[in-house]
């Protein structure tokens, strides 16, 4: 194709505007907003590796979410470390406590795998939420530093801290991008096509489910780090259900098992509900319906519908062009 | 003979799907099961590939027990197989399913992926070359952009054989690789078969049509019930009168 929309442009072109949106917008409440939003998808990605590339859904993932803010908000706040050092071991200690659930949880399959990570994800939010001593409980924990300066750069501002985010998100995303298009990536979409065949085709399933699920901790580590240095204040509401429920909504609107759909769900929800705020939780009444038709009309969400619309025309178009050539010829 | 069971069996609760069964594979042969459905012929498959454990007996393959390894072992030394009912991932290319089918030669793990290295690009290659090589070979190359959503069964079973082809295999087991086809991709798929015995695959395969198969096989073994009932070659299993009642007079469904 030789228009300027190539794929590789867009990408370019969105990076730039992601760059440069914070001095067109001037509004310290939607950087604020747009901060958040990046987070949020940073956990969506790797919820989407295991849900949407291997096929096994997580709902321990707020869970995950919560144990990467913790770990940075203790090791900070408690431990008094360096906040680079805590903020690269708390997703390692995310990863651990993973490596533990993945290797029980993926005894199970399919729905039995849902469920059973469902309630090892509310066992993480009741331990946040009584373990007092060491989380502070209902509490909270409260005094998590920002990002220490690296030599010149601070992250005491709002923009700074903005694009602290932003550059960890993309790398996040181009992490995400090259393991789904190695030979991993393939091997995990195996997997989630058909155990079966993947273990005849000589693939070792349980090692590949196991990082699989390690990596979607690492990135909901992440996540969790970032937010506690963002916010600088963590509670136990932050590894509730609700929290579970909303990365999910996310990954499905935007489309569950495909490269873009994590952004584009996080962002077009998040920006709509701070839209719709007035409506309260009557918003729930719009997005409860929309939902429900999404995923009966578009089970890959916002993003595979329009990566099918793209495919049909591209056939159609190739067809038509045969068609042409056939009668020239 | 490259594999060979011994007195192999396996109980599912209180029913024997396969009962003692000794039975030898030839090497560059088409070795063929048949039997009534229910025989115990795809539970005879799963054992030797290591999808079920057997509850007794023994598996040698060159000479080494492989009884307890699992599948994704069994495969990485040489043993593939196509399943009853093809498992293809139907939103993909023909080609993006094929690729997969050599990751168990190679090694690049999730760090390569990372950093992209340089083993990774070789064996993303290596991968794709095959792929394009299986599909060459299964006659395929014409349709490896197309969706397999979009393709006929005939040539989804191909896309199965070229899978399995894909891992580089000593042995091939296809457990009916024409049901569901017409008898005109039947006899192109036996082509098929033949052209990969002539590639020094051994084949060995469960067929319920009785004429490709007294065409195609070497060796036959009857199973009913779970045991060997007959073995040799097509035209004594012809004549063999308690095949004839069990299973050719019995079903009658096997034109
Ligand atoms: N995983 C299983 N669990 C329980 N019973 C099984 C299982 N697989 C097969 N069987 C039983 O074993 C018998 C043989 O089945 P199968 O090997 O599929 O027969 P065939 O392929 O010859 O038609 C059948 O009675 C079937 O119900
Ligand atoms: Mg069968």
């Amino acid at each position: 194709m030789s228009s300027i929309f190539t794929k590789k442009n867009t990408v370019i072109a969105l990076i730039v505007l992601a760059f440069v949106i914070p001095f067109v917008l001037q509004n310290q409440y939607y950087l604020h907003v747009l901060t958040l939003a990046c987070i949020w998808s940073i956990a969506v990605y790797g919820l989407n590796l295991l849900a949407g590339f291997t096929g096994y859904l997580s709902l321990a993932h707020a869970g995950f979410f919560a144990i990467g803010a913790y770990s940075l908000g203790l090791l900070t706040v408690k431990a008094e470390l360096s906040f680079w050092l805590a903020f690269l071991v708390a997703p390692i200690i995310t990863m651990i406590i993973g490596t533990f659930v993945g290797i029980i949880a993926l005894r199970t399959k399919e729905h039995f795998f849902a469920i059973y990570t469902l309630c090892v994800g509310y066992i993480i939010y009741l331990i946040i939420d009584k373990w007092d001593s060491l989380t502070g409980g209902v509490r909270g924990l409260i005094g998590i530093p920002s990002p220490a300066n690296i030599g010149p750069i601070s992250f005491d501002t709002p923009l700074s801290q903005y694009y602290f985010v932003l550059v960890v998100t993309l790398l996040c995303i181009l992490m995400v991008y090259r393991i789904v298009h190695s030979l991993t990536g393939r091997t995990f979409i195996a997997i989630r096509n058909s155990e079966e065949l993947a273990l005849s085709l000589g693939i070792s399933t349980a090692k590949n489910k196991l990082l699989s699920f390690v990596l979607s901790t690492f990135f909901a580590g992440v996540a969790g780090a970032l937010y506690g240095s963002f916010i600088r204040f963590i509670g136990p509401e932050i590894s509730y259900t609700t929290i579970m429920f909303d990365f999910l909504t996310y990954l499905i609107v935007g489309g569950i098992g495909t490269l873009s759909g994590p952004i584009v769900g996080t962002f077009l929800i998040v920006l709509l509900s701070q839209n719709l705020q007035f409506l309260q939780d009557y918003r729930m009444l719009i997005f409860g319906p929309l939902l429900t038709l999404l995923i009966i009309f578009s089970p890959r969400g916002i993003v595979g519908f329009v990566l099918t619309k793209y495919h049909q025309h591209q056939r159609k178009t190739s067809a038509v062009l045969k068609d042409a050539r056939a009668k020239e010829g | 003979m490259i594999l060979q069971t011994k007195q192999l069996t396996k109980q599912f609760g209180g029913l024997v799907a396969v009962k003692n069964v000794d039975f030898n594979i030839e090497k560059r042969k088409v070795n063929a099961i048949i039997g009534p459905n229910g025989a115990g012929k795809s539970t005879f498959f799963n054992l030797i590939t290591g999808v079920h454990r057997p509850s007794s007996g023994q598996i040698l393959y060159k000479g080494e027990d492989i009884t307890h390894l699992p599948a994704n072992k069994v495969a990485e030394l040489g043993l593939a197989r196509t399943f009853q009912t093809t498992n293809l991932f139907e939103m993909a290319t023909v080609f993006d399913n094929v690729v997969v089918g050599h990751r168990l030669r190679t090694r690049s793990n999730f760090f390569d992926a990372i950093f992209r290295t340089k083993r990774l690009k070789e064996e993303e290659e290596r991968c794709k070359q095959k792929a394009l090589e299986v599909l060459e070979f299964t006659e395929l190359s014409h349709i490896g952009h197309q969706l397999v959503a979009n393709i006929s069964q005939e040539e989804k079973k191909r896309v199965a054989f070229a899978l399995a082809l894909a891992t580089e295999p000593e042995i091939v087991f296809l457990d009916e690789p024409t049901a569901g086809v017409n008898p005109d991709e039947t006899e192109s798929l036996a082509y098929l078969i033949k052209k990969m015995v002539n590639q020094g695959i051994t084949v060995c395969l469960i067929e319920h049509k009785m004429r490709m198969i007294m065409d195609l096989a070497d060796h036959i073994m009857v199973l009913n019930y779970g045991e060997k009932i007959a073995e040799g070659t097509p035209s004594e299993i012809n004549k063999n009168e308690e095949v004839i009642r069990a299973y050719l007079g019995g079903s009658g469904a096997s034109a």
